[in-house]
């Protein structure tokens, strides 16, 4: 039962071979984690998460019209 | 002597002589280079009441034992003074080839005093320095000089030089080196311009004596090793520049908008990202001496305002982009370039019109005085150029944003501490930076103890940059750390990759001092309190400690941040505190005898 609704952002290296943006439906109880693995994108390769702004943990549940930001590793200033 | 030369060059710009002198030991080992020797020094010599731009203002330029080594990313070096733009101790950095050619040369730094009659650059080929008439350079913007500097001299020379802006006295202008970079901040450029020297041309080509040759070869290669591991410094910054931010503080919420008076999301920040500057504009990276980094973009224009230049980087992309409500991401770039050419900062500078706009459009400014308005391209390349030659409303906005918001009843509008502008992080979406632009010693800046590294990047462990709790401890450490990085003479950005014991292991064995890691991390605490004893001096209190009114009072109107201000008080007491500061953020001599600071006194 896919009833819940999470845009998903990529940024960087990570939108090589997928998107920018994009709106998927999921199931109650799916995690960061699984849309990481569904995305293929390996451990090493991944940097900050931000669910809806705010730094995330791999085991955190979403939420419908949550906002998931993803980028591999990277610094400035 | 390993590592530094020992040897200091004297300028008296006055009565045009010029001499050698040594290093001091006791300095050497307590304040070790650049930042830390070069405020040393400086503060020995002058009386922090003086006038930043009078002929009693010194300006010293000045390496760090690492710069021109092969440790990873040793092009540093810093240009020590007080700033025009705020009256607090500048030390202004800049990589480059400029530094190490300087080593090369047999010198670990400059110290130019007085005011020379007539314009002059300084012409340093090895043992030969000479004083040289710049009467034709004066008038020619930064890249211009430099060609013909190099002309005049050896076309292998590193040419280090003022634009427009610093002859004109721009409270912000830069020291531009080699083209495109500069010591950025505090107005160093117009220190410069007030002494009537254009340039400062050098040629060297003898080697640096490294002090256990094996053991630093050990040292650098494990940090080199280090910094190619590490996705930051190994691959992200050499992809996107420090312009991949821009996507990142966007979807953080803390990117500011309109001066800071709107919700720090930017619905277009995509357009003036990282991301798109690699994919529309990018020519290539570019790296500094030594740098294994390479973060430098070489960029293009193509359309309206076709060129082909250096950068912009993350904050000049903010402040001309999102700041000023501009989503072209090729206006931002040549407002940048022309920075570059006319040596303005670009975060002042950028800050200062987006304070002029939203004064216009709230009717403080009047409109005949400036047609300012947000999202216009074509008035951003105009103030620009119109600033740099103090032409028109560019000569107040030349004086920055906290005398232009003043000048007209309004001063609360200046997004500035200690009248500096802050950068591209609003602090209310992190309490730790808010923190960190209060209580720099050069104002609004976040390259002294960068809190975004945490509290946003997650390195070198996520920090939530939402709570107070335990910012103060942590951003002193990260002052202190910074303090010795730039003293050290290479670049912040190797502390991505690495800390504090590789940094110690490389000057131990470049320079031969015994000292522990703990002992080079108080190098950098003594750096801090040495420039806030000068501040002090200087005039400023704990009232300068503070952040514009709108951050401590003005709810963040929308995204992740909502609601939040900035809760300063609270954290300035612990962070007082945590430095073994009166109430009054002054440190006791007690806490100045304990750092073996015994000569300096409060």
């Amino acid at each position: 039962m896919f009833n819940i609704k999470v845009t998903v952002r990529l940024f960087a290296t990570l939108r090589q071979g997928r998107f920018k943006e994009q709106v998927f439906d999921y199931e109650e109880g799916t995690t960061v984690a699984d849309v990481i693995e569904q995305l293929n994108i390996p451990h090493k390769e991944l940097g900050i998460v931000f669910q809806n702004g705010k730094h995330s943990e791999l085991q955190q549940t979403l939420r419908d019209k949550d906002i998931l930001s993803i980028f591999p590793p990277v610094g400035g200033g | 002597m390993y590592a530094w030369t020992g040897n200091m060059i004297r300028v008296n710009l006055s009565d045009k002589t010029i001499k050698l002198e040594k290093l001091n030991n006791d300095d050497m080992k307590n304040y070790i280079g650049a930042r830390g020797l070069g405020t040393r020094i400086y503060t020995k010599e002058v009386d922090p009441q003086i006038d930043p731009l009078s002929p009693e203002n010194k300006m010293i330029f000045i390496t760090g034992p690492l710069t021109g080594t092969l440790a990873g990313s040793g092009g540093r070096f810093n240009v020590v003074t007080k700033g025009p733009l705020n009256g607090t101790i500048a030390a202004s950095n800049s990589g480059g080839n400029w530094g190490p050619e300087l080593k090369f040369a047999g010198y670990d730094g400059i110290i130019f005093e007085g005011r020379a009659e007539k314009p002059v650059y300084l012409w340093i080929n090895n043992d030969q320095i000479e004083l040289r008439d710049a009467e034709d350079l004066w008038g020619k913007d930064a890249h211009d000089t430099t060609d013909l500097v190099k002309a005049a001299t050896d076309e292998e020379a590193k040419v280090a030089c003022i634009g427009p802006a610093g002859e004109n006295l721009v409270k912000f202008a830069c020291i531009m080196n080699e083209y495109n970079r500069a010591a950025g901040r505090s107005g160093v450029g117009a220190v410069m311009g007030s002494k009537n020297l254009k340039a400062v041309a050098v040629r060297g080509t003898r080697g640096i004596k490294i002090a256990d040759y094996e053991g630093f070869l050990n040292a650098i290669t494990d940090t080199r090793a280090k910094l190619k591991a590490h996705p930051v410094t190994g691959a992200g910054l050499a992809a996107y520049g420090t312009n991949v931010l821009v996507n990142i503080l966007n979807e953080h919420g803390g990117l500011p908008v309109k001066n800071f008076s709107e919700a720090a999301v930017y619905p277009n920040a995509e357009k003036i990202s990282g991301e798109y500057q690699a994919e529309h504009n990018l020519i290539r990276n570019k790296g500094c001496f030594g740098c294994p980094i390479g973060c430098g973009r070489v960029s293009k224009n193509k359309g309206k305002y076709k060129g082909i230049g250096e950068g912009p980087e993350y904050e000049a992309t903010w402040g001309f982009g999102s700041n000023l409500d501009i989503d072209d991401f090729e206006a931002a770039s040549k407002a940048n370039f022309l920075c570059n050419e006319l040596g303005m900062d670009p975060i002042t500078l950028a800050a200062t019109i987006a304070c002029a706009v939203e004064m216009v459009e709230k009717g403080f400014i009047p409109r005949e005085k400036a047609d300012l308005n947000w999202g216009d391209t074509d008035m951003l390349v105009e103030m620009t150029r119109q600033t740099a030659y103090r032409e028109g409303f560019g000569d107040e906005l030349a004086e920055g944003s906290y005398r232009l918001a003043e000048k007209y009843g309004h001063p609360e509008y200046s997004m500035s501490v200690k009248k500096q502008e802050m950068p591209a992080y609003d602090p209310r979406g992190q309490q730790g930076i808010g923190l960190e632009y209060a209580t720099s010693n050069r104002g609004g800046c976040h390259v002294r103890g960068y809190m975004t590294s945490p509290e946003v990047l997650g390195i070198p462990e996520k920090v939530d940059p939402d709570t107070t709790e335990g910012k103060p401890g942590l951003l002193k450490v990260f002052q202190d750390l910074t303090a010795l990085v730039d003293s050290a003479g290479i670049c912040l950005f190797t502390t991505f990759a690495i800390g504090l014991p590789e940094i110690a292991e490389e000057l131990r064995t470049a320079t031969g001092l015994n000292l522990s890691d703990e002992e080079f991390l108080l190098v950098g605490e003594r750096v801090w309190n040495l420039e806030k004893v000068f501040n002090l001096k200087a005039g400023l209190s704990k009232k300068d400690d503070t952040l514009p009114p709108r951050l401590l009072e003005e709810p963040m109107k929308g995204g992740p941040h909502k609601g939040n201000v900035v809760k300063l008080e609270e954290m300035l007491v612990e962070y007082y505190q945590v430095r073994g500061w009166d109430e009054n953020g002054v440190p006791g001599q007690a806490k100045l005898n304990e750092l073996g600071m015994t000569d300096v006194a409060i």
